[in-house]
């Protein structure tokens, strides 16, 4: 479970986090949504301790964020960030293998090469395992990446955006392989994502955000409907039910 | 794959000492030999100090561009040395013993280097072009403050200045030596120790937090030993602008891994290879008295221009 | 503005008049004929030199910056400045007995050829990218300087090429700096075309499209920089940084209309190398600091700060 609480924080001067009390449910996946600027990605990262704390505090289960040792921390909590320009020269194997760093720190064991061939596996990339970085296309490159994040074997797993540089088809495949992370690997994932419809067909919880503040949370169902749609993002789409998914009409 | 190469390479590496020590030596071998083993432990330490600093910094600045020396901290060396000798005054520091004299200069530098590149790559580390202006101005700019200083120190004092500034291949006596063969052998190791640790740090500030690493800390660690490094191979020959970047360019064409196991051996045998293979040909073969760092800049120099140039535009 | 720096400009000229290491006072002016010699032969010539050299070689960085169309450049430290001392080296190297006139003349011819190189590489570099040819440049008279250091490492003339790279103006005496007296009628020359400079500055394009003879112009521009350059270096050796950083401090107090900024840059720059000149002199009294590194410090910390200070456009 993580825990949020009293969180503000402001960069640049400016205010971008404000009073957010939020508690995130082991298991499942939980998407933030909102606006450009509404603070989903800042969020993430203090979660994440990519960046300091200000004020407020964070538990990812008993671990408080910015007190705990970042090692036991990479055990528990994995992110995948926005941007990651990945040593080009690295094969996808070496890479997925770093995953494994906070475990093994250098030195490989039998355990840990089975878990990246079993990361390789999950996400269809043995075939592409001594292919270098730089030969892959945007898509692979991403399917790399969350594998490493996958290999990591962290309860939690952020991830900030991962649909950016994906086709329809990597994107639904990279949203059921996460489903299926949840469900059968009994993994919490958070993501942050842009277009609502994959947050709406996906994920079993809603966090919607504007201007730095928490509006909505809760199911699927209830959070995405016409006046969230209004208050949050200011545009008048409507919202279809089509079987048991509410699908945005853009 | 390669650590076969580094085997290649090795072997090269003994074949240039043995040409080094042995070609076109006459008379006395015992004194020969002792004579040219000096100078050769001398060109091995500044050749994998040299190397090695630059792997470190292209690690933590996440370049393959910017090299201590590009940076300036050759030039503050110098800097740190003339203020040293101009706060002292130079009878002071000439009693000092010349251990003394070295050691106190390398903490000065360190604690120079810690301020000034150490706020400087926390502030602007992802503007390449920015940080290497920088730098060329910093080296610009320590240099004009040496040379302003050096006016206004006594010309005496001055005079103790230029003898300690830098030795040169020719004059290099034992106990800096020892001293410097130490400093680097526990920098080296320090570094070999460090190898995972800069593995990860090489992914980028987010991807190591994100494996449990502290980016402040690691390059906190690698500047200091950068600061030991160059120390040591500036005050054993001078500033060697291009060393670095020539070598590491070269190593990385050869061994194209990211791996510090593999790139740390790799730099430092290209790095001896080229010192004391080029010092053999230029001494024994050519007969010439050019000096080996001017012909090793400008090739250095060259392949900055191409590198420069050739970067795609982010 | 302009007339704070003007009576600002006269007022560290009539100081530069009097320090100096032999003591020269208002009152021994009128009653010893020494002091009035004194201030002919020596400190007039010096300061005129002085104020012509440092007003002209912001100019000509102002008018550098518009033909490169980036704001981090000048004739100094990218090539020209280096390729004209390259032209004295080598006149020294070949015809030893010239006369000034022919080192002038190839000094100019030189840093013009060093001045087209660098225009050239220029071109070929992405203009999304303005930092990048500031670096180029900075590299590119790094490797021109290195290239004098070693032919005269070999020809033995290590000494007098540190004298031309290291300016400075402790041996400006009356009649040994008078080709200075060209190098500002140059430099006003080019006030007259500021407008035609400016539009240059704006790109191959506009000038065409504005009816201006593009080439032509360039030309022009690069022949009033080589020579003012050259000329300087001749007479007083290479002065780091001024054609870099006073045109970029004018702009960013007075704007960009070269028209009207073209004469405070003169005066900023006049005044600047003047001040530095003056503490050369006074700070190790009686020993002199060569002005050329006095500004190498100054020039320095400027341009760090005009490169990590308040933003601004670079191009």
């Amino acid at each position: 479970m993580i825990t949020i609480r009293d969180l503000n924080h402001d960069r640049d001067g400016k205010p971008t986090l404000r009073e957010i009390d939020l508690t995130l449910q082991s298991g499942g996946i939980t998407a933030l949504i909102g606006p450009n600027g509404a603070g989903k990605s800042t969020l993430l990262s203090l979660i994440a301790r990519l960046i300091p704390l200000q004020h407020g505090q964070i538990m990812v289960d008993d671990l408080q964020i910015g007190a705990c040792a970042n090692d036991a921390l990479a055990r528990r909590l994995a992110i995948l960030p926005q941007t990651s320009d990945a040593a080009p020269l690295l094969t996808v194997r070496e890479l997925v293998s770093f995953g494994r760093y906070p475990y093994h720190k250098g030195r490989p064991s039998a355990e840990d090469r089975e878990r990246v061939e079993a990361a390789l596996a999950t996400f269809d990339l043995a075939p592409l395992a001594e292919r270098r970085l730089d030969t892959l296309s945007g898509g692979q490159r991403q399917r790399a990446q969350v594998a490493m994040t996958f290999a990591q074997e962290t309860d939690y797993i952020l991830l900030d955006e991962p649909l950016n540089n994906l086709d329809i088809a990597a994107s639904r495949g990279l949203m059921h392989t996460l489903q299926d992370l949840a469900r059968t690997h009994d993994r919490t994932i958070v993501i942050v994502l842009h277009d609502i419809n994959y947050a709406a067909a996906y994920a079993d919880q809603i966090v919607a955000m504007k201007d730095g503040r928490i509006t909505h949370h809760g199911a699927a169902r209830e959070v995405v409907t016409d006046a969230m749609l209004s208050e949050v993002y200011g545009t008048s789409a409507r919202v279809h039910r089509i079987g048991d998914t509410v699908v945005v009409a853009v | 794959m390669y650590p076969k190469r580094l085997w290649w390479l090795l072997a090269l590496l003994g074949l240039c000492i043995a040409l080094y020590l042995g070609l076109g030596a006459r008379g006395n071998w015992g004194f020969v030999l002792s004579f040219r083993a000096n100078k050769l432990i001398a060109l091995l330490l500044v050749a994998v100090s040299v190397s090695t600093a630059t792997v470190l910094f292209q690690t933590i600045t996440r370049n393959h561009i910017l090299t201590p020396s590009v940076m300036g901290f050759d030039a503050l060396y110098l800097l740190t040395l003339t203020v040293l000798i101009f706060v002292l005054g130079g009878q002071t520091f000439t009693q000092l013993p010349e251990i003394a004299q070295f050691l106190v200069n390398s903490l000065l530098l360190m604690g120079a280097a810690l301020a000034l590149f150490g706020t400087l790559l926390r502030r602007g580390g992802h503007d390449l072009f920015r940080m290497i202006l920088t730098g060329i101005i910093f080296a610009g700019l320590f240099r004009s403050v040496s040379s302003f200083l050096q006016r206004v120190i006594d010309p005496n004092e001055f005079m103790v200045l230029q003898a300690n500034a830098f030795a040169r291949f020719g004059r290099v006596d034992t106990p800096l030596l020892t001293l410097a063969a130490l400093l680097t052998g526990g920098a080296l190791i320090a570094a070999w120790r460090m190898r995972h640790r800069l593995d990860v740090l090489s992914l980028g500030d987010e991807s190591a937090v994100n494996l449990g690493e502290d980016p402040k800390r690691g390059m906190f660690q690698v500047l200091v030993l950068v600061s030991i490094l160059v120390s040591v191979s500036t005050a054993l020959v001078g500033p060697m602008a291009f060393l670095g970047l020539l070598v590491v360019s070269v190593a990385r064409q050869i061994t194209p891994v990211m791996f510090h196991s593999i790139m740390l051996p790799s730099a430092g045998l290209v790095s001896a290879i080229t010192l004391v293979g080029g010092q053999m040909v230029l001494e024994r073969a050519l007969r010439s008295s050019t000096p080996l760092v001017v012909i090793v800049d400008v090739l250095g120099g060259l392949v900055f221009l191409i590198l420069l140039l050739r970067r795609k535009p982010r | 503005m302009a007339l704070a720096l003007a009576c600002l400009l006269v007022v560290l000229s009539v100081a530069s008049l009097f320090v100096g290491v032999i003591d020269l006072s208002w009152a021994a002016l009128w009653s010893d004929p020494a002091a009035l010699e004194l201030l002919v032969v020596s400190r007039a010539p010096r300061t005129i030199a002085v104020v012509i050299s440092g007003g002209a070689l912001a100019v000509s960085g102002a008018i550098m910056q518009m033909l490169v169309r980036n704001r981090f450049v000048e004739p100094m430290t990218a090539g020209t400045g280096q390729g004209a001392a390259l032209g004295i080296l080598l006149v020294t190297l070949f015809a030893p007995g010239a006369s000034i006139f022919v080192k002038m003349v190839l000094a100019s011819l030189t840093a013009l050829a060093a001045g087209a190189g660098f225009l050239a590489i220029v071109q070929r570099l992405p203009p999304t990218q303005p930092l990048l040819v500031a670096l180029v440049g900075l590299i590119y008279g790094g490797i021109l300087g290195a290239a004098v250091t070693f032919i005269a490492y070999q020809a033995d003339l290590l000494q007098y090429v540190e004298i031309w790279m290291n300016g400075e103006f402790s041996g400006v005496l009356q009649g040994r700096y008078e080709l200075l007296w060209l190098v500002a009628l140059v430099a006003a020359l080019t006030y007259l075309a500021a407008d035609q400079f400016a539009i240059i500055g704006m790109g191959r394009t506009a000038s065409i499209n504005l009816g201006l003879n593009y080439g032509q112009t360039m030309v022009l521009g690069l022949l009033a920089i080589s020579i003012v350059t050259a000329l300087t270096v001749v007479t007083v050796g290479l002065i780091p940084f001024v054609g870099l950083v006073v045109p970029n401090i004018v702009a960013r107090l007075a704007g960009d209309n070269l028209r009207r900024s073209l004469p405070l840059t003169a005066m900023t720059g006049a005044g600047l190398v003047l001040l530095c000149d003056i503490l050369g002199r006074l700070i190790r009294y009686p020993y002199e600091i060569p002005v050329g590194t006095v500004f190498g410090v100054v020039g320095a910390l400027l341009f760090l700060w005009l490169l990590h200070g308040p933003k601004r456009h670079v191009s």
